[in-house]
């Protein structure tokens, strides 16, 4: 068995779909019940019961919704670039489970062992704004132009510090490899040392996966529905879900990076006893708890106001730290590898 | 998409190519674009159409469009008797239709030179100030929610519905009440509600806390109100702001205190009074309004003591249902009040109210007969949305959407 799938070429590659499917599925139903919790946290924060009626606890109603979803009409408007529009959605999708695959789940675990998980995962993310800027500009109407517009500027606005930020982690790890970044977390997360760049991070995040309240792209008060103005049917569904799956791999990239990934609260008797993954979607949860939390205290920045904080506060800030790790690591000599590589 | 490629073009370039730009009249004169705001967007509260130029995002020109919720309210009032015109009223601002009502009432009132009795008078005051909760509680919330703060109006709504339950109390309906009466209200308190407002007053404070918290200090929402939508002393004077408006431009001009009507003069209340005139000083005059009308319900819940709550006077307000039975007097002035109306003597008032938005009024021209020969309604969103242009001017489109909010605009108001 174990022959058929390493070293035949039918079994690998029969091993990386079901790979891939071991992690997509649990995906996507993580992503169908993320609006569930999305609503019934929101709704528990106004004091209000959130859905309840689609069976019991409203557990149904993802799927209630998604069978709406389908069943609308879909709509293009007069003069769109018919090609664009639907190549955005689904860019916007494709990129938010493609960056899955370096993801580990437990010590060795990632469909792709990829020395350089960071740089594909930082990639990735970068290039989600394309099914932004097209989605935008195939519309070709006002409002979903203005909000591709503003998710561009957004974009480089954070990313920048955001990379600077995952710069001073790879500083103390010594390698790019994700796996590799959470087994230098054994003795002390990274969101200790690291806490204020830790906070930066997940702002960032915020502002990446477009939540409030960074999110002027589809800023409804403002833009309607921002950049998927137009769009209907399954072509929304699938900027829905990108959105969705994109807090999820967010809050999984905040979990590797900073919490410790798979690696248990205490490493001592009953908490080493739960398995890896489960850790590893405990820290998810957290982080997504806090992201609907943000939604639901905060108001919305206004676009100019995002690059002021992007600009002249987060970068110079995680250039600072990164500077002054660097300097503390050579001057101590805890520069990992010994400080040849 | 032709547009779009043409605002690409560098304005160096088109100085350069002259012949080009007179070859294709469709090249646009500046950098500057169109955008329909409204009616039909998310944060045009009802029916508002502004027609934008932008540069980018920075507002060059805005232009109010209204009319969209036009309904002849004043046109309708010179075919219906007096009575039969006070539930328009409260369709035209329905955040707070109460106040409204109270505008023609007094205005009837004085032509009509009745004297209402005191505990009509206490609960009209009750109610104006309820109604005044119930509004800006809209306002306030709905301009976080235009600002992305979602979480207080939905604490709001819940308790705009224990104030809406107050209402279906005394008037049997939660929203178009029609409770007041020329003369009077409608009908007395029902048992044990005045103990249901005071036990509910005493906890509001605390809802108020609440929304503060998210908001006051929030250094977001600051960003976002904060010296966005300037309005100076001079510019609220001349553009005829009124109510919360015109007090956060630090003119302390309130109604309910230079012209007191019905139990006003009895009460104590503060009148908040700020300075910058930005939206932030709009938010914060109506979250401080909501204390003081809180204290002035407290007062009312007092010194009420119990009597007629409508004049005595059965050519204007209605007989008892059981002396209908028996004497044939109040049939006939039941009958004669309910189809041909009472008469108001000839003659003219403006009366206004310090309704939650600011100064309502009713221009009222009475010829002797049971129907207004005239009502003009002075609206008071109209003069602020006058302002828009000049308040939005070089802000951002999110900004429009904060000064929007912040102005409280309700649209069956503007339009009538």
């Amino acid at each position: 068995m174990a022959h058929f799938f390493l070293y035949t070429t039918i079994g690998s590659i029969l091993l990386i779909v079901l790979k891939t499917f071991a992690v997509l599925v649990p995906l996507l139903v993580g992503i169908a019940y993320l609006t569930w919790m999305e609503r019934k946290v929101l709704a528990a924060i106004m004091l209000r019961r959130g859905p309840n009626v689609v069976g019991p606890f409203g557990l149904m109603q993802p799927f209630a919704d998604a069978v709406k979803m389908m069943f609308k009409e879909t709509t293009i408007p007069a003069r769109a670039n018919r090609f664009l529009f639907f190549l955005a959605p689904v860019i916007s999708f494709t990129l938010a489970l493609a960056a899955w695959v370096v993801i580990p789940t437990n010590n060795g675990w990632a469909v792709a062992n990829l020395n350089v998980g960071v740089f594909y995962l930082l990639a990735l993310s970068s290039l989600g704004v394309y099914g932004i800027l097209l989605a935008g500009w195939a519309s070709n109407s006002k409002y979903p132009l203005f909000g591709a517009m503003r998710a561009t500027a957004q974009m480089i606005a954070y990313e920048v510090s955001l990379g600077l930020v995952i710069v001073s982690v790879l500083l103390l790890v010594g390698s790019a490899n994700l796996n590799d970044i959470v087994l230098a977390q054994r003795h002390i997360w990274f969101c200790i040392p690291l806490f204020p760049i830790f906070i930066i991070f997940f702002i960032s995040a915020l502002a990446e996966t477009n939540r409030p309240p960074f999110d002027f792209a589809v800023g409804e008060s403002e833009l309607v529905a921002g950049f998927f103005s137009e769009y209907s049917s399954l072509a929304f569904g699938l900027f829905f879900l990108a959105e969705y799956g994109n807090m999820i791999l967010m809050s999984a990239m905040t979990s590797v990076l900073f919490l410790g990934g798979w690696l248990p609260l205490f490493d001592i008797a009953p908490f080493n006893w739960l398995p890896g993954p489960f850790w590893l979607i405990l820290k998810i949860l957290f982080c997504l708890f806090c992201f609907i939390w943000v939604r639901s205290a905060f108001p919305r920045y206004r676009y100019d106001q995002l690059m002021r904080l992007g600009w002249k506060v987060f970068l110079p800030f995680s250039l600072i730290w990164v500077v002054l790790t660097a300097g503390f690591l050579m001057a101590t000599g805890l520069l990992p590898n010994g400080g040849v590589s | 998409m032709n547009e779009a490629k043409q605002q690409e073009i560098p304005s160096d370039a088109r100085n350069v190519s002259a012949e080009i730009q007179q070859n294709d009249i469709r090249v646009m004169e500046g950098d500057s674009h169109t955008l329909n705001f409204g009616p039909q967007h998310p944060s045009a509260h009802g029916v508002l159409r502004v027609v934008m130029e932008l540069e980018g995002e920075i507002v060059k020109r805005a232009t109010p469009h209204v009319g969209l919720l036009h309904r002849g309210t004043e046109k309708l009032l010179e075919y219906k008797s007096y009575h039969k015109g006070l539930p328009y009223f409260d369709r035209l601002d329905y955040a707070s239709p109460m106040c409204e009502e109270h505008a023609f009432v007094l205005a009837t009132e004085k032509l009509l030179q009745v004297e209402v009795p005191d505990r009509a008078k206490w609960v009209r005051v009750l109610f104006a100030e309820i109604t005044r909760i119930l509004n800006h509680l809209l306002n306030v919330t709905a301009f976080a929610l235009d600002c992305g703060a979602m979480t207080p109006s939905l604490w709001a709504y819940e308790e705009r519905e224990k104030l809406m339950e107050f209402y279906e109390g005394v008037s049997g309906a939660r929203f178009h009440a029609n409770y007041f009466r020329h003369g009077g209200v409608a009908k007395d308190l029902p048992e044990g509600m005045e103990d249901k407002i005071g036990k509910w007053v005493k906890d509001f404070p605390k809802l108020i806390d609440d929304i503060e918290n998210l908001l006051t200090n929030n250094r977001i929402w600051k960003q976002r109100t904060v010296g966005i939508g300037v309005c100076t002393t001079e510019q609220a004077l001349s553009w005829g702001f009124s109510g919360p408006c015109i007090r956060a431009s630090g003119v302390p001009w309130d109604l309910r205190r230079s012209q007191p009507y019905d139990n006003y003069d009895k009460v104590e209340f503060q009148v908040p009074v700020a300075r910058h005139g930005d939206c932030y000083d709009r938010y914060l005059i109506r979250v401080a309004e909501l204390r003081e009308s809180a204290k002035i319900i407290e007062q009312c819940l007092q010194k009420m003591k119990p009597g007629p709550i409508k004049v005595e006077d059965n050519k204007i307000s209605p007989p008892k249902r059981k002396d209908m039975k028996h004497s044939m007097e109040a049939l006939i002035h039941h009958f004669k009040l309910y189809s041909e109306g009472f008469h108001v003597p000839a003659g003219a008032t403006y009366t206004a109210v310090e309704s939650p938005k600011g100064e309502f009024g009713v221009y009222l021209v009475a010829d002797g007969s049971s129907k207004p020969y005239r009502c003009k309604i002075r609206p008071t969103g109209f003069a602020h949305l006058q302002a828009l242009d000049i308040l939005s001017h070089r802000h951002m489109l999110a900004d429009m959407v904060a000064i929007i909010g912040s102005l409280d605009l309700v649209f069956g108001e503007v339009d009538r």
